[in-house]
């Protein structure tokens, strides 16, 4: 059993509107899984389908090879994107209560509160209200609570909403430990470079139905063109490009560099290798620069969100 | 997993520690007390006033009837005209004078009495000055028709038609009155405990929404657990608002009354001699031992336990369509469209209760009502010290609990859509719409 969850053609209805349309995906264990989508997609109500908010119209989902059952929310931990916390109650009090509704005992809730108070450097936070504190402290107190009952499955809704660069890097780093000590994550994003940095898998809905999903690298592998940005030293600036245009297919590039007299990115021709295309350019001039294009997660969401 | 337990503590607690709630609590009895304690004492210190009232009777034969009390004065004018009686009384600063126009036949005086003061005079003193001289001009008519006074005196007599039932309870026309007391008291305690708790609840379920919490709440609990939660955390928050109300009501009037002399149940001065006059009546007497008696005589049992069980019906009824209305909007100024027909149903049982019940306790309509689960509550606790039958209680409240079992399905419906959705004001064809999801 590689997969700790797995939502099998899973369709939900709200009246006439179809919010997911047979939608599948498996999240590997110890992974983290990127579910990515433009707004509206149907992100939210697979994300509350998997915490048992609302009920799929047809469609399984398993945790751990068994389907969902109201045990399971223990071993969830949600952190949704409409997230706050009781204005006038009191920081601890408040985190035990959330802990005890997760199962956890007053004890046990205790300790581990006072390990991550510790740990996040809020320990004086105990006895403030919510209302005192500012939006990222009031985001860090609700990144405890949801793993403080140290759920197998996290799942994190635009995690890094609220938090300036510096708590941001801390709550990262967090995730990144947690999945090193077996937690499996699914993170939800509209901040492409974050999924770049952290996620193994991705799936991409659009319009109620997944478009794409799989490992971020054989995704990109899928997706990449064949295509190398090129820098070229030459004093015959005009007769190389010409050359080079001449036999490759060539796009402008915008990279940043010294003193390259040539620029551009080149796309292999079919059955050519890149050795190939690199043996021709140094027989033309000095190469400076060569690199594969390789597309980013904001390329490929773009593409594919355009595409269908 | 049962988190109600956990739920409801924290709403009570929740509850009962806010500051506005604490104030609410402790400092409403303290003000209607206070309120009361300066109306006996500014009513105590009207009546204090003394006043002299000068009269100029020119017929001769009505001064008698005027004695003093303890304010007022009457001082009798003798030989004196109207204009100087009146320069007279002017410079006496007394507060009026009361002028009896001579006629020739003393029946027909009335139209020929007139007073004369500075300011317009209160009300009691001329209405009593009338009850006076229209008692007197009375016997006068009937004297001179030639109708003995001390016979009729004798002859008035006071009925009072002992009523019994045929299972040889006695009862009387003020038990009738008791038994409205208690019923009245019952249904409108009801209501106005719908009314206050009612909102409250409405109020934290919106207050969840506007703070985002909701959506982390319910990943961990189901959602109709955490609004039953809500609901009996508010009511017995309610419950001890209401029992200390109580409880520090009677403490701080008795010690009031202690401190400041003020009995407070002198505020209606008059009635209160009515009552000591009555009690001197030894047929009064009679009839407040019968209505001790029938205070006993209130089928006790039955209507402690109706009470509970259509006190904690009704309000859970209407307490999960308040639930139902908070989870629906985003903002209090939303809920208005919403309440309307919450409150209808409520303030036409009250109306039902007050008009139909005291006319006819088991009259048609009031029977109809007191079956209708919405009014079914105020109505029916209205009836209950009238005697209502088991089978018409029973009856009754297993409808009234078959609907809560539907309402609260239906309030858990919309509250578990309704708690997550943000941003516009849904309309009633989408609540309806939210059902089906």
């Amino acid at each position: 059993m590689n997969n700790l969850l797995v939502a099998d053609s899973v369709s939900k209805n709200y009246g006439d509107f179809r919010a997911l349309n047979a939608v599948s995906i498996a999240v590997p264990k110890g992974s983290i899984f990127g579910l990515l989508g433009p707004n509206g997609a149907g992100k939210t109500t697979l994300i509350r389908i998997i915490n048992q908010i609302t009920m799929p119209d047809t469609g399984d989902v398993l945790l751990d090879g068994e389907p969902l059952k109201p045990e399971h929310i223990q071993n969830i931990g949600y952190l949704p994107e409409e997230r706050g916390l009781y204005k006038s109650m009191k920081v601890g009090e408040q985190a035990l209560y959330l802990a005890q509704l997760k199962g956890l005992t007053k004890q046990e809730a205790k300790t581990r509160l006072k390990y991550w108070f510790d740990k996040l450097e809020i320990g004086d936070w105990w006895n403030k209200k919510i209302q005192e504190l500012s939006k990222g402290q009031a985001q860090k107190i609700q990144f405890i609570v949801t793993v403080l009952h140290q759920p197998k499955l996290l799942i994190f809704d635009e995690p890094f909403s609220g938090f300036d660069p510096i708590n941001a890097n801390l709550i990262k780093d967090e995730i990144l430990q947690l999945r090193d000590e077996g937690a499996t994550v699914i993170f939800s994003t509209h901040r492409m470079e974050s999924v770049e940095e952290l996620c193994d898998h991705i799936a991409l809905i659009h319009k109620s139905n997944k478009v794409l999903d799989g490992k971020l690298t054989d995704i990109k592998r899928q997706y990449k063109t064949n295509t190398f940005e090129v820098g070229l030293q030459t004093h015959n600036i005009e007769s190389v490009s010409n050359a080079i245009k001449e036999k490759f297919e060539v796009f402008p590039a915008t990279f940043r560099n010294l003193n390259d007299d040539v620029k551009m990115n080149i796309k292999l021709n079919t059955n050519d290798s890149s050795n190939d295309l690199l043996s021709f350019l140094t027989s033309k001039a000095e190469v400076h620069h060569f690199v594969e294009v390789i597309p980013s997660a904001n390329d490929i969401f773009i593409q594919t969100v355009k595409n269908n | 997993m049962n988190h109600l337990p956990l739920i409801i503590k924290r709403e009570y607690l929740t509850k009962v520690k806010n500051k506005s709630f604490i104030i609410m609590t402790f400092v409403s009895p303290l003000i209607m007390v206070a309120l009361i304690a300066v109306v006996a004492y500014l009513s105590q210190l009207n009546n204090d006033k003394d006043r002299s009232i000068s009269v100029l009777d020119e017929t001769g034969v009505l001064s008698e009837i005027f004695a003093n009390t303890e304010h007022t004065t009457y001082t009798i004018l003798e030989n004196e005209n109207l204009e100087s009686a009146k320069a007279l009384v002017k410079a006496k600063e007394d507060y009026g004078l009361l002028y009896i126009q001579k006629s020739s036949d003393i029946t027909k005086v009335l139209p020929n009495v007139k007073f004369y003061s500075d300011e317009s005079p209160s009300l009691s003193i001329i209405s009593g000055l009338e009850r006076k001289i229209e008692k007197k001009l009375s016997d006068a008519k009937l004297e001179s028709d030639g109708v003995d006074i001390e016979k009729i005196q004798a002859a008035k007599t006071n009925i009072n038609i002992t009523q019994e039932t045929f299972s040889g309870e006695k009862t009387s026309k003020i038990d009738s009155y008791l038994k409205l007391a208690f019923g009245g008291a019952a249904g409108y305690l009801l209501f106005m405990f719908i009314i206050i708790y009612g909102n409250m609840i409405m109020r934290s379920i919106i207050e969840e929404k506007t703070s985002r919490i909701i959506e982390v709440i319910i990943s961990s609990v189901k959602p109709i657990q955490l609004m039953m939660g809500k609901i009996i955390g508010t009511s017995l928050a309610g419950i001890t608002q209401f029992v200390i109300w109580v409880i520090l009501g009677g403490v701080l009037s008795l010690v009031l009354s202690t401190i400041l002399g003020i009995s407070l149940s002198d505020i209606q001065t008059p009635q209160q001699d009515m009552m000591n006059q009555a009690m001197e009546n030894p047929e009064v007497a009679n009839e407040m031992k019968l209505a001790v008696q029938s205070f006993f005589n209130l089928p006790i049992g039955n209507l402690i336990i109706a009470f509970l069980l259509f006190f904690i019906g009704g309000y859970l009824l209407y307490s999960s369509l308040y639930a139902a209305v908070g989870a629906a909007v985003d903002n209090e100024t939303d809920t208005q469209q919403f309440m309307m027909p919450i409150i209808m149903p409520l303030i036409l049982a009250v109306y039902v209760g007050i008009f139909t019940v005291i006319e006819d306790p088991h009259g048609t309509v009031s029977t109809v009502f007191s079956f209708i689960p919405f009014t079914s509550p105020v109505v029916m606790l209205m009836r209950i010290p009238f005697g209502v039958p088991l089978w018409q209680q029973a009856l009754s409240f297993l409808i009234l609990v078959a609907t809560f079992v539907l309402t609260v399905w239906f309030a858990a419906k919309i509250y578990r859509v309704g708690i997550l959705m943000y941003g516009k004001k849904p309309s009633y064809k989408e609540l309806f719409k939210w059902i089906k999801y």
